[in-house]
């Protein structure tokens, strides 16, 4: 697997039980809600350990890639405010209807706007990844390279939280055509590929 | 036991004489859940609560009134060093005694107790090694300065001290069956000790190396007075599996006949062709053998078949009085009771079984790592 971008590293390498997951905890009390962390280690019970800490504390489990005995595993930090509190994007759309539109070989955008570390692991097939944080800065380069200003484009993150303010700021920017896909990847019951 | 910051290390050999001795202990297991799930330490007099380590990290205050007080408190991992972590914490948490189990479930998994089973008529002895980690069961039997080994375990540094020290000289190793639950140490055993390695010849159609054929007839003599320890063809588990009498008193079963349970046959595959051996093995061979030779099997599957200081024997006699898969009349619901609703398979039997051929070689730690969990070899496991 490629290099996924990530806010930390972590370098576990070395360490056994339970100091991976205690150098985690730590090292996610520094980090803003919403931020990625790469741990690196090679102590094997780290993989089933890492996710049963990250489904009990609530944070997300992206995904782990293994090469030369080394486990490469990523760690989203959750926001306990990260729930679906307003939303006021007004065009949405579900997960079964953009589906439905994917099974009729509709042309259709979707633009995701997770953090590269969860797209790498869990994706719609040839989604887009821009994340949120680079959205601004990348919406010149979307507009001539991607998708006209007028063509339908579907906004997804995890949750429809982040997609939420993603469909702002592009309608902002111009473009006609934005939803927001609700409930978004937590749910998505579609086809889906990974690095 | 051994203190050093005011945790006491307990080791699996301890822990096995507080288990065979039923004294009553409170155990913390701090591994994940699924881990825990999977297989634990079990006892009869044992209490154990499963709490991930992860969740202690912030302290252990919200346990602390689950924890008996007067009971020997035993904190467990999967290697050691989480418990070990937990058990720090319990006493600064006002805890006096706390143990943590040395090298955790990886070397509970290892440990072999020895325990004699009986004289042998023209003097010697056997002998039963119990992995109550694992519900493996080997054995010695010895007599005037020798001895065979029979389905040995991977940690063959046990048989050879063992040995050593009772001052005989292993000459035949057996296996009763190509396993698939755990690795066999009999070819390594073998090979340390240039003893002979004897495997059923219609198990071993895949094995790469060289080993004596055991088939009825073939006798063999331990000692130079008459220890007989005749093979008996009974399939069933596997095409090959051959049973043993030992000095006219003892008939090792392998994986055939346990004393609560009988022989799965589908871990090579071939559920429906063996059931048939099986039937006829447990219904007919064993039924025209002396009915008051005492079975010894290659497992037990639960800790009440551990009897007297932690021996795993019965008459095969009142095999066939209480053992449900001796008494099922019906062939028809004999062949559905050993092919369906069959626990799980153990874990990475198909790499053991690879393994125990000679036809991929791995570390320790793999081996290690292959023969975690539970054995699974029998029909009734739950």
């Amino acid at each position: 697997m490629a290099q996924i971008q990530v806010d930390q590293i972590l370098d576990c390498k070395g360490l056994a039980c339970p100091m991976p997951i205690v150098r985690t905890k730590k090292a996610i009390e520094e980090l803003k809600a919403g931020q990625v962390i790469e741990i690196q280690a090679t102590d094997k019970g780290s993989l089933a350990d890492l996710q049963a800490w990250a489904k009990h504390t609530g944070h997300q489990f992206l995904g782990t890639a293994t090469k030369d005995h080394i486990f490469r595993h990523f760690i989203r930090k959750s926001n306990p405010s990260e729930v679906k509190d307003q939303l006021h994007f007004p065009r949405t759309i579900t997960n079964q209807a953009l589906e439905q539109k994917l099974m009729n070989h509709e042309a259709v955008t979707i633009l995701d706007v997770r953090e590269p570390a969860e797209f790498a692991f869990h994706r719609i097939p040839k989604s887009i990844s821009i994340p949120l944080g680079e959205l601004e800065r990348q919406l010149d380069l979307l507009s001539i390279e991607l998708f006209q200003k007028d063509d339908p484009v579907y906004v997804i993150c995890r949750t429809g939280t982040r997609s939420d303010l993603a469909c702002h700021i592009l309608a902002r920017h111009g473009f006609t055509q934005v939803n927001n896909v609700l409930p978004g990847m937590s749910a998505w019951s579609g086809p889906t590929e990974r690095d | 036991m051994t203190s050093t910051t005011g945790v006491i290390a307990m080791t699996a050999k301890e822990l096995t004489q507080i288990i065979l001795t039923k004294e009553k202990i409170f155990i913390l297991d701090v591994r994940n859940e699924s881990d825990f799930n999977d297989w634990r330490i079990e006892g009869e007099n044992t209490e154990t609560i499963n709490i991930p380590y992860f969740q202690l990290l912030d302290g252990v205050e919200s346990i602390m009134e689950k924890v008996p007080v007067g009971r020997t408190l035993l904190v467990v991992c999967a290697k050691e060093g989480s418990s070990k972590y937990v058990a720090e914490q319990m006493l600064d948490a006002g805890i006096s005694q706390v143990y943590y189990l040395q090298g955790g479930m990886k070397s509970w998994n290892e440990y072999l107790q020895p325990v004699k089973i009986g004289d042998l008529k023209q003097g010697g002895a056997i002998y039963q090694f119990v992995r109550l980690g694992k519900g493996c069961l080997s054995y010695m039997i010895m007599s005037e300065g020798e001895a065979a080994v029979i389905d040995a375990l991977r940690m063959t540094e046990i048989f050879v001290q063992f040995a050593e020290e009772s001052g005989v000289q292993i000459k035949h190793v057996l296996d009763t069956h190509l396993h698939a639950d755990h690795i066999s140490g009999g070819r390594k055993l073998a090979e340390e000790t240039r003893a002979t390695y004897w495997l059923p010849p219609k198990d071993a159609d895949e094995v790469v190396f060289p080993y004596a054929k055991l088939e009825e007839g073939n006798n063999i003599t331990i000692g130079s007075t008459a220890i007989y320890m005749e093979p008996i063809y009974s399939p069933g588990h596997t095409k090959g599996s051959t049973s043993f009498i030992v000095d006219k008193q003892y008939l090792l079963t392998g994986d055939i006949l346990f004393i609560e349970s009988i022989g799965r046959p589908d871990l090579a595959g071939k559920a429906d062709d063996w059931v048939g051996d099986l039937r006829t093995s447990l219904y007919h061979r064993y039924k025209q053998l002396a009915q008051d030779l005492i079975v010894l099997p290659a497992h037990f599957g639960k800790i009440t078949e551990l009897g007297e200081g932690g021996k795993v024997m019965a008459q095969l006699s009142e095999l066939y009085r209480n053992n449900a898969g001796l008494n099922i009349d019906s062939e028809e619901i004999f062949r559905i009771a050993v092919s369906e609703n069959l626990p799980s398979q153990p874990h990475a039997y198909q790499e053991i079984r690879r393994m125990n051929m000679g036809k991929i070689t791995t570390s320790k730690e793999e081996q290690r790592d292959m023969e975690m969990g539970p054995n699974r070899c029998a029909v009734h496991d739950n």
